[in-house]
C-alpha cells in the first residue's frame, strides 16, 4: 500500500485558507464602494475601470509567458485583477483610455514582474503607475470632474462616455478641483486656508463622496465599511490603518493649531484624498508593507507623516502614493528591526539570564 | 565654477590624505593566512588534494591556487569553513554528491601484514602481525592512504550509511518561485 | 489559578469526537511481536536474548545501552524468533534491530522486582533506579528517558511537578481517556515522581475542551493539598513544555536551557501511570493506549496496545480502513511523523495513528509567497518563518541559524496557516538537519586533527628513539672496538 509521501512533513492538516481567497475577499471589500463610485461617476468611469483592469490582467499574462510560468494557476489568484483595481480607483475617472492601458503596463510589467512577480516586488504596482502617470502626464492625471451619476439629467450615455475615454473629448465645463487641490492653488495665490475652506465641500459630503475625485477618494464611508470588513476577516489588522490615520489626524491637527491660516486640520486631511483608501487598502499589501505588527505601526505611522508633509509642502496636493511608495524602500529595513523577541531570548538574540526568574 | 572645481580638489586631496594616514597607522597586522588555513584542515597528510600535505596545501590556498573543496575528509565542513575564511563562494555541489566514507577491511583477503596500521595517520586502524585488522569507523576520516599500501586489495572505501539518527528532512520539492 | 498569556498560536479543528468517548480497549494479542532496539532519544539497547530463547511477559530482552538509554522488555511471553531489521516508524523507512517475539498465547509474566513498599519514604535513587529498569520514557512523544529526567531534582532545585494532560494535538484522546479511567494511578504516579524529583507541588495541566478528565482528576486530587488540576485555554501548541510552563508559571525557560533550570520538571500524564506501575507492582512499561483515528479509518478507537504490535493489527482491530487513506502518520497531525509502512511497529512514544484522507490533510501545491506575516504573528517563538525559509531555500544555513531556526519547536502552526501552502516547518526541519551534520563534521574534523597529531607526535618520538638507540649502538660499537684494538696494540 502506497501512501501520499514520506518525503513530506506534517502538519497533515491546513487551514482553509489560500492567495486566491485572500485576494479575492480583498476585492469582495472594494465593491460596495467601487460601485457606487461607479454609479457616482457614470459610463467613462466604468468604461476606464474595465480597460485598467482588463489591461492589467492581459499584462500579468504576457509577462507569466515572457517568464515562461504557467498562466493559467497564476491568474486564478487575481493579484493583478486586484492591483488593476487599485489603480484605477487611483486614476481621474473620465481619464482616456491609454491612461489606464499604460498604467497596466506601469504596474504589472514595471513593478511586478521585474522584480519576480506576486510576492517579489518591492514597491505597490498601483501606486508605482500611479505615480509614473501623475509624472508623465500631469494635466491627464488631475483632471478631475463632479460626479454625474448615472441615468441624471446632464450625465453622458454610453456614447458620450465612449467620446470621452476612447476619443478624449472630455467636456471643458464639467472640470472641478479636488478638495486638496483647490485648497493647495489657493494658498500659492496668498488665499489663506481659513478662507479656501469654505469653498471645499464640507466634510459629510466628503465622508459620503459627493465631490471630485478618484474613484477611490471619494466615498471615504463606504472604504471605511470595506476596511472594517477586511479586518473581521482577519485578512488585515487595525494596526496600519489606525497607524496612517493616526498620525495623519496628529499632524494636521497640531499644525492647524499653530497657523489656522496656513495649515489644513486634521479631518480634513483624514476625509479628503485618498486617505481611506491608502489606510485600509493600499498600505496593508501585503507584499510591501513589513511583516510584523510593529512594523506596520512603524511603516503606517510613517505613511501617515509623509503625506501630511507632501500634501502640505511639496508641489503636488495629494501625497498618499509618493508616501506609500517611500515607506515600501524602507519595508526591508523596517522588518530587520522589528523581528519579534524569541522565546527564551533577548531582544537581541542572548538566551535570557536565569538570574531573577525563581 | 573655478570655485566649484577648487573645493573639490581640495575635499579629494584632503579626504584622501586622511584615508593614506589611516591606511599607514591603523594598519593590521597581516594575518598569517596560511597558518590559519592549515589549523582548518584535518591534518592527516593524506595526499589526496594533490599536495604532499596539508601544510602545501594551505599555502596553496592562500595563494588562491587552490578550491576550497580540495580537501575530500574534511567534507563540507572543512571547504565552507575554507570559503567564510577566505571570503569566497564554495560550489559545494561535488560533496553533495559523494558523501562521507570509512575505509572498510574485508576479512578474507587480509593477511595482516601491518601496513595499513602504519600508514594510517589517526590510528583507526587495530590489529597486529599476522592477525586480521578491523576499522575503527567513528575514528577513520576517509582519507584513503591506507588503500594504496594494501598488497592484497582488502580495503574498500564505504559510504557512511544513513541510520536513524543521522537522517534528516530533505530540503522541499517546490514549485519554480517561492519568496 | 492566574494563569499566563503564551504568545502566538493557532485554533485547529480539533476532531477529537471521532474518538473521545470511545473507552480504552485492550488490543487481542497479536501473533507476533516486534520490539525494536531504539525507541528513545539516546543510545540503542544492547541485546540480552538469542533466537530460540524462550521469555517471559515483563523480562528485560535488550539492556539500556548508555547514560541516556533504556532498556526494552518483553511484551507478552513466547519465544524469541529472529533478532533481525524491521522497518522503524520513522519517515526514513529505514530498518533497525529489532527483536521479533512469537507469542506462546499464554501472556505469563515473568518474576518481576519487587514493589517498593513505600515509595515516600524510599529515596530518589531507589525510584529512578526503578523507573529506569523499566524502561519507561516520555510518553506524550518525545520518547525521552525518564529517568533521566528525575534525577534533575537531585541537581537542580524544583518547585514544581508540572504533569502534561494538554494532548493539545488534535485527534489524539489517548491522555483524556487515560485521565477519566485511571485517575488515581495517575495522581499516585505523579506523587511518586514528585517525591523523586523533591518537588512540593505537583501541578497537572488540562486543555479546557477536555472537561470531563478535569472534573475526574479534580475529584481524584482533592485528598491531596499538594496537587492542584488546572484547565488550560484550548491553543495549540499548549502542549509543548516550555509554553505549558509559561502558561502555568509565568516563567519563560532561557533559550538553550531545561525548565529544570527555572525551577518545573514536566512529565506527560501516560508517564505518570508507568510510573505507578513500575514502583507499585515492579512491571515495566509493556504496553500503551493510541489513539487510533482519522476520516480514513472505519472505527476510531483508543487502544491499549502491547509494545511492538505492528501498526496493521491497530487499524484491523479497528475495522480497517474506510477510505483510502492520502497519508498514515505517527502521532497527531500538527507534530506528527509519516509512517513508513503498516508494519512498522508500535512504539513506546507512539500516541496516535492517524489514517487521514486527502480532505482532511488539504494539501495543496505551494505558491508563492506573499508576505502576509501570518507565520510572524502566529509563531509561538517569537520567529520569523518567513525570512528564515528565503534564507533556507539558498541554503544559508548560517543567517537561518542566527535567525533562530535552532530554536524552532516544530509545532507546524507556521505551515498550517500559511495561505501559499509553503512547507515551513519542512524547511526548518531540513536546516536542523543539515546543522547537526555540520557540527557532527567539524567534531569529527577536530578529533581527527588531534589524532594525527597525536600520530604524528608517537611517530616522531618512536623515530628519535630510533635514532638515539642506534647512535647509543654505534658508540657502543665504537668504544668496544677501541677497547680491542687497545687490548691488540701491546701484542
Amino acid at each position: 500500500m502506497s501512501f501520499l509521501s514520506t518525503h513530506q512533513s506534517g502538519p497533515f492538516t491546513h487551514q482553509v485558507s489560500s492567495v486566491q481567497k485572500t485576494m479575492f475577499t480583498v476585492l469582495l471589500a472594494l465593491m460596495p464602494a467601487t460601485a457606487f463610485n461607479l454609479y457616482l461617476f457614470g459610463w467613462p468611469a466604468i468604461l476606464l475601470f474595465t480597460v485598467t483592469i482588463g489591461s492589467c490582467v492581459a499584462a500579468e499574462a504576457v509577462c507569466l509567458m515572457l517568464a515562461g510560468q504557467p498562466t493559467k494557476a497564476a491568474l486564478s489568484d487575481y493579484s493583478a485583477a486586484l492591483s488593476g483595481w487599485l489603480l484605477a480607483m487611483s486614476l481621474p475617472p473620465w481619464a482616456p483610455w491609454w491612461i489606464g492601458v499604460l498604467g497596466a503596463v506601469f504596474a504589472i510589467g514595471l513593478a511586478k514582474h521585474t522584480f519576480g512577480g506576486i510576492g517579489q516586488n518591492m514597491f505597490n504596482p498601483a501606486m508605482v503607475a500611479r505615480v509614473a502617470l501623475l509624472v508623465s502626464f500631469p494635466v491627464v492625471m488631475t483632471a478631475w470632474v463632479m460626479p454625474h451619476p448615472l441615468f441624471s439629467a446632464g450625465a453622458p450615455g454610453l456614447a458620450d462616455a465612449i467620446a470621452i475615454t476612447f476619443g478624449g473629448q472630455v467636456p471643458d465645463s464639467v472640470s472641478a478641483a479636488s478638495a486638496l487641490g483647490y485648497v493647495k492653488t489657493e494658498l500659492s495665490r496668498g488665499i489663506p486656508v481659513t478662507q479656501s475652506i469654505a469653498h471645499v465641500p464640507d466634510l459629510m459630503d466628503m465622508a459620503l463622496g459627493t465631490r471630485a475625485g478618484s474613484l477611490g477618494e471619494t466615498s471615504a464611508v463606504l472604504i471605511l465599511a470595506g476596511g472594517l470588513f477586511l479586518m473581521a476577516k482577519r485578512i488585515i489588522s487595525w494596526h496600519t490603518p489606525v497607524a496612517v490615520m493616526g498620525s495623519l489626524f496628529l499632524m494636521g491637527t497640531l499644525f492647524h493649531a499653530i497657523d489656522p491660516a496656513r495649515y489644513t486640520d486634521g479631518l480634513f486631511h483624514l476625509m479628503s484624498g485618498a486617505t481611506f483608501l491608502g489606510a485600509f487598502f493600499i498600505c496593508t499589501d501585503y507584499v510591501t508593507s513589513p511583516v510584523s505588527k510593529k512594523g506596520q505601526l512603524i511603516f503606517g505611522a510613517g505613511c501617515g507623516m509623509l503625506t501630511w508633509t507632501i500634501r502640505t509642502y511639496a508641489g503636488y496636493p495629494e501625497g498618499m502614493a509618493f508616501a506609500v511608495l517611500l515607506m515600501n524602500s524602507l519595508t526591508p529595513i523596517i522588518d530587520q528591526y522589528t523581528r519579534p523577541r524569541a522565546f527564551g531570548r533577548t531582544l537581541k538574540g542572548e538566551p535570557l539570564p536565569l538570574e531573577g526568574k525563581l | 565654477m573655478l570655485m566649484a572645481v577648487g573645493s573639490l580638489t581640495v575635499m579629494g586631496i584632503a579626504l584622501g590624505g586622511i584615508l593614506g594616514a589611516a591606511a599607514r597607522f591603523l594598519a593590521v597586522e597581516e594575518n598569517p593566512l596560511e597558518e590559519e588555513l592549515k589549523a582548518m584542515l584535518p591534518g592527516s597528510q593524506c595526499g589526496q588534494c594533490g599536495y604532499v600535505g596539508c601544510g602545501q596545501a594551505a599555502a596553496a590556498l592562500a595563494r588562491g591556487e587552490a578550491p576550497v573543496t580540495l580537501c575530500p575528509p574534511g567534507g563540507r565542513a572543512v571547504a565552507e569553513a575554507l570559503a567564510k575564511r577566505l571570503g569566497v563562494t564554495a560550489d559545494l555541489s561535488e560533496h553533495e554528491e559523494k558523501g562521507p566514507e570509512y575505509a572498510v577491511i574485508i576479512e578474507e583477503l587480509c593477511i595482516g601484514c601491518t601496513r595499513c596500521i602504519k600508514e594510517c595517520s589517526v590510528d583507526a586502524i587495530m590489529g597486529a602481525n599476522k592477525l586480521m585488522h578491523t576499522v575503527i569507523a567513528d575514528a577513520c576520516h576517509g582519507c584513503a592512504k591506507c588503500i594504496k599500501v594494501c598488497p592484497t586489495d582488502a580495503i574498500e572505501m564505504r559510504p557512511v550509511p544513513m541510520t536513524l539518527s543521522n537522517w534528516h528532512w530533505a530540503k522541499p520539492e517546490t514549485e519554480h518561485t517561492l519568496h | 489559578m492566574k494563569l499566563f498569556p503564551i504568545r502566538g498560536g493557532i485554533h485547529p479543528d480539533y476532531r477529537k469526537e471521532l474518538a473521545s468517548e470511545k473507552a480504552i480497549v485492550a488490543l487481542p494479542l497479536p501473533a507476533t511481536l516486534y520490539i525494536p532496539l531504539q525507541m528513545h532519544i539516546g543510545a540503542p539497547a544492547e541485546v540480552l536474548v538469542n533466537e530460540g530463547d524462550l521469555v517471559k511477559k515483563g523480562q528485560m530482552i535488550a539492556r539500556s545501552g548508555g547514560a541516556v538509554s533504556v532498556p526494552q522488555h518483553a511484551p507478552t511471553s513466547g519465544r524469541i524468533q529472529a533478532i533481525t531489521q524491521i522497518v522503524a516508524p520513522h519517515p526514513s523507512g529505514l530498518a533497525q534491530t529489532t527483536i521479533v517475539i512469537e507469542a506462546d498465547g499464554k501472556d505469563e509474566w515473568a518474576e518481576l522486582p519487587e514493589p517498593i513498599a513505600d515509595p515516600f519514604a524510599a529515596d530518589t535513587f531507589a525510584i529512578n533506579e526503578r523507573v529506569a529498569a523499566s524502561g519507561i520514557v516520555g510518553m506524550g512523544g518525545a520518547a525521552f528517558p525518564s529517568a533521566v529526567k528525575l534525577s534533575l531534582g537531585t541537581l537542580k532545585k524544583l518547585d514544581t511537578l508540572l504533569l502534561n494532560g494538554a494532548e493539545c494535538e488534535p485527534y489524539l484522546t489517548c491522555d483524556d481517556r487515560v485521565m477519566r479511567e485511571y485517575a488515581d494511578e495517575i495522581i499516585d504516579g505523579a506523587r511518586i515522581m514528585a517525591h523523586a524529583l523533591g518537588a512540593p507541588k505537583v501541578v497537572i495541566a488540562i486543555e479546557q475542551n477536555k472537561p470531563q478528565a478535569i472534573d475526574i482528576m479534580t475529584k481524584a486530587a482533592a485528598a491531596f493539598a499538594e496537587i492542584a488540576v488546572v484547565g488550560v485555554p484550548v491553543q495549540y501548541p499548549m502542549g509543548s513544555e516550555r509554553h505549558l510552563v509559561q502558561a502555568i508559571t509565568g516563567r519563560e525557560t532561557p533559550a538553550r536551557k531545561l525548565t529544570a533550570d527555572i525551577g518545573v520538571v514536566v512529565h506527560n500524564v501516560a508517564t505518570a501511570r508507568a510510573v505507578h506501575h513500575a514502583v507499585r507492582f515492579g512491571r515495566p512499561l509493556v504496553s500503551r493506549v493510541v489513539t487510533v483515528s482519522g476520516g480514513a479509518v472505519r472505527e476510531p478507537n483508543n487502544i491499549e496496545a502491547p509494545i511492538g504490535a505492528r501498526v496493521a493489527d491497530l487499524i484491523a482491530f479497528c475495522g480497517g480502513f474506510e477510505a483510502e487513506p492520502a497519508s498514515l502518520v505517527n502521532g497527531g497531525p500538527m507534530m506528527g511523523q509519516p509512517l513508513p509502512s503498516l508494519d512498522a511497529p508500535v512504539v513506546k512514544g507512539m500516541s496516535g495513528i492517524l489514517a487521514l484522507t486527502a480532505a482532511e490533510i488539504n494539501q495543496q501545491p505551494a505558491s508563492a509567497c506573499i508576505r502576509c506575516g501570518s507565520c510572524v504573528t502566529i509563531c509561538p517563538c517569537g520567529l520569523v518563518p518567513v525570512e528564515m525559509a528565503a534564507f533556507i531555500r539558498k541554503d544559508n544555513f548560517e543567517v537561518a541559524a542566527r535567525l533562530g531556526v535552532m530554536d524552532c519547536v516544530s509545532c507546524g502552526s507556521c505551515s498550517w496557516v500559511c495561505p501559499s501552502h509553503i512547507p515551513l516547518v519542512q524547511y526548518f526541519n531540513y536546516a536542523k538537519g543539515m546543522i547537526n551534520i555540520q557540527e557532527r563534521e567539524r567534531r569529527k574534523n577536530d578529533q581527527t586533527r588531534i589524532l594525527a597529531e597525536a600520530h604524528t607526535q608517537r611517530v616522531e618520538k618512536a623515530a628519535a628513539e630510533k635514532a638515539a638507540a642506534l647512535a647509543a649502538k654505534k658508540a657502543q660499537a665504537a668504544a668496544a672496538a677501541a677497547a680491542k684494538q687497545k687490548d691488540e696494540t701491546p701484542a
